[in-house]
C-alpha cells in the first residue's frame, strides 16, 4: 500500500447539539495527516454506519455528550457489522464516566477519550493502532 | 481468483462495500485496482458524468444535493464524488461536503464519496476518473463529480466529465474574476447560484457578455441558468439544460468526446507512475540532492538527469511509439 492514508469518520450521534469537541478533534487529526470526514450533528447510528461504509474509513470516532453512550456504541457497532464493516476501529469520547469507559472497553470497543485529553494523545494512539493493523494486513 | 477479480465481481453484483473499497484502492494507487478495473471496464460507459466546479463558497455541495433530489425524482440513481483540498502542510484533509448532502445518506439510490486532492502529478484526476468508472460499472445512472475550481489539477478532474457546470454566485467578484480564473473555458453550463441575492442580475449580464465574446464560433454556447440551490429554486430548469447539453454531445459524437478524454486519463496514469518511479522508487531525489550539494546549478542538475534518462530510454533509434497494426474491428 504505497499511498495509504488513515481515513477517520468523526460522528455526532443522537440529540446533543454541542460539536465543538468533535470539530476540534477532527481538525487535530487532519493536522496529523489523516483524512477526516465530519458528519454534522444529530446522526442516527444507521446513518453513521452507512457513511462509514461509503467512505471506507479505518476509524469511527463518536462524540457523545448526552449520556446515551451505553446505547449508542452498541447500536453503531451493530449497524457497522450489517454493512460488512466490523473491522473498523470504533472509538470515541465525550462525557463518559470512567466506569462506563472501562465497561465499553471490556465489550471490545477501542480506547475512549474523556475531557481534558490532549488531541496529540488521540492522534498518536490512532496512528499507532493503524500502523499495527496496516502491518498485519501487509503480512497476511 | 485474484483479489481484484473477486472485488470486481462483487461490484457488478451491486455490493456497495466493494465499491467503497475499490475507490480507496484507486486513491492509494493500489495495483489491485488495476486488475479489478480491467475486469469491470466492459461495463463502463452507461452513466452520464456531470462535473460541478466553481470557487469556494459558491454553493456547489448544496447544488449537488439539489441535483440529486431532482434526479432521484426522475427515478435515476446517483453516484456522487466530492473532492476537497488536502492540506499542503500536514497532508491531511477535512472532508465536509457530505454535511450539505445529509438528506441523501440513507437513500439506497445514492452513494456519496469524499475524496481528498492529495498530491497532484495526475494522481487526483486519475483517481477521480477511476472512482467514476467504478460507480459507472456499479450501475449508477448519473455521476456528479464536485471539485473546487482552483488550479489545473482540479480542472482536469471536472474536464473528464461529459458536461461541466461552473457555479458562481454574486458578491464574490464580478464575471471578470471568473474569466481570469479560466472557469469560463471549461463551462458547458454556467450556473448563477444564490440568484435571490443582490448582484445576481449583474453577474448574469457580465457572464452573458463574456460568453458572447468568447463562444461565438463554437458549436455549443453555454447557457446561463439562475438558481437558488438553498431554496430549491431553478434546479429542474438546470437539469433540463444539462440534458440539452448531453443531447448535443450525442448528436455530435459522444464516443469521440469520451475517447479524447480517455487520452487524458492514460497520460495521467503514465505521468503519475513515472513520477513515482523516478523520484521515489529509483532514488533520483537523492541523486539530485547530492548534485546540488556540489554547488551545481538546478538547471545543470536537471540537464544531467534528462540526459541520462534520455540515453536509457532511447535504446532504440527513436522515442516515438511503435505503430502497431490494429487488428480489432
Amino acid at each position: 500500500m504505497t499511498d495509504r492514508k488513515i481515513r477517520v469518520l468523526v460522528a455526532k450521534p443522537g440529540l446533543d447539539g454541542h460539536d465543538r469537541g468533535a470539530k476540534t478533534v477532527a481538525s487535530a487529526l487532519r493536522d496529523y495527516g489523516m483524512e477526516v470526514i465530519y458528519t454534522g450533528l444529530h446522526q442516527t447510528p444507521e446513518a453513521i454506519a452507512e457513511i462509514a461504509a461509503q467512505e471506507d474509513v479505518d476509524v469511527v470516532g463518536l462524540s457523545i455528550l448526552s449520556g446515551a453512550h451505553m446505547t449508542l456504541f452498541p447500536r453503531v457497532r451493530e449497524e457497522l457489522v450489517k454493512r460488512d464493516m466490523a473491522h473498523v476501529v470504533l472509538t470515541g469520547g465525550g462525557i463518559i464516566p470512567s466506569d462506563d469507559m472501562l465497561e465499553l472497553e471490556k465489550q471490545g470497543y477501542a480506547k475512549l477519550f474523556g475531557p481534558g485529553t490532549h488531541t496529540e494523545e488521540i492522534a498518536k494512539w490512532i496512528q499507532a493502532e493503524m500502523q499495527r493493523r496496516f502491518a498485519a494486513e501487509a503480512r497476511s | 481468483m485474484s483479489e481484484g477479480l473477486r472485488i470486481a465481481e462483487r461490484l457488478l453484483a451491486g455490493d456497495r462495500t466493494a465499491l467503497a473499497r475499490l475507490i480507496s484502492w484507486a486513491e492509494n494507487g493500489d495495483s489491485r485496482f488495476r486488475a479489478a478495473h480491467a475486469a469491470f471496464y466492459g461495463r463502463v460507459g452507461r452513466a452520464r458524468r456531470i462535473g460541478i466546479t466553481g470557487p469556494p463558497g459558491a454553493g456547489k455541495s448544496t447544488l449537488v444535493n439539489e441535483l440529486a433530489r431532482v434526479l432521484r425524482g426522475q427515478q435515476k440513481t446517483v453516484g456522487i464524488l466530492a473532492v476537497d483540498p488536502t492540506s499542503p502542510i500536514s497532508g491531511g484533509a477535512l472532508l465536509g461536503d457530505r454535511i450539505r448532502m445529509e438528506s441523501r445518506t440513507l437513500d439506497p439510490g445514492v452513494f456519496i464519496r469524499s475524496m481528498a486532492s492529495r498530491e497532484s502529478h495526475g494522481g487526483l484526476a486519475r483517481a477521480a476518473v477511476d472512482a467514476c468508472d467504478a460507480m459507472d460499472a456499479f450501475g449508477f445512472d448519473v455521476i456528479l463529480l464536485e471539485t473546487v475550481g482552483v488550479g489545473q489539477a482540479e480542472y482536469d478532474v471536472v474536464g473528464a466529465a461529459d458536461s461541466v457546470l461552473v457555479v458562481l454566485c454574486p458578491g464574490a467578484g464580478d464575471g471578470i474574476q471568473a474569466m481570469k480564473a479560466g472557469l469560463l473555458e471549461v463551462a458547458d453550463v454556467l450556473v448563477v447560484n444564490k440568484c435571490d441575492l443582490d448582484g445576481a442580475d449583474r453577474l448574469q449580464n457580465d457572464l452573458s457578455e463574456a460568453v458572447h465574446v468568447r463562444f461565438t464560433k463554437r458549436a455549443w454556447t453555454p447557457p446561463i441558468v439562475a438558481v437558488s440551490a438553498g431554496k430549491s429554486f431553478g434546479v429542474e430548469e438546470l437539469v433540463q439544460e444539462v440534458e440539452r447539453h448531453f443531447a448535443h454531445l450525442e448528436a455530435a459524437d459522444l464516443a469521440l468526446s469520451r475517447r479524447s478524454k480517455r487520452v487524458q486519463h492514460v497520460e495521467n496514469v503514465v505521468d503519475e507512475r513515472l513520477h513515482r518511479l523516478l523520484w521515489r522508487d529509483r532514488g533520483w531525489r537523492a541523486h539530485v540532492e547530492r548534485e546540488l550539494a556540489r554547488t551545481v546549478s538546478p538547471y545543470e542538475v536537471a540537464e544531467g538527469v534528462l540526459a541520462e534518462l534520455t540515453a536509457r530510454l532511447s535504446a532504440g533509434p527513436s522515442m516515438s511509439p511503435v505503430d502497431r497494426k490494429v487488428s480489432t474491428p
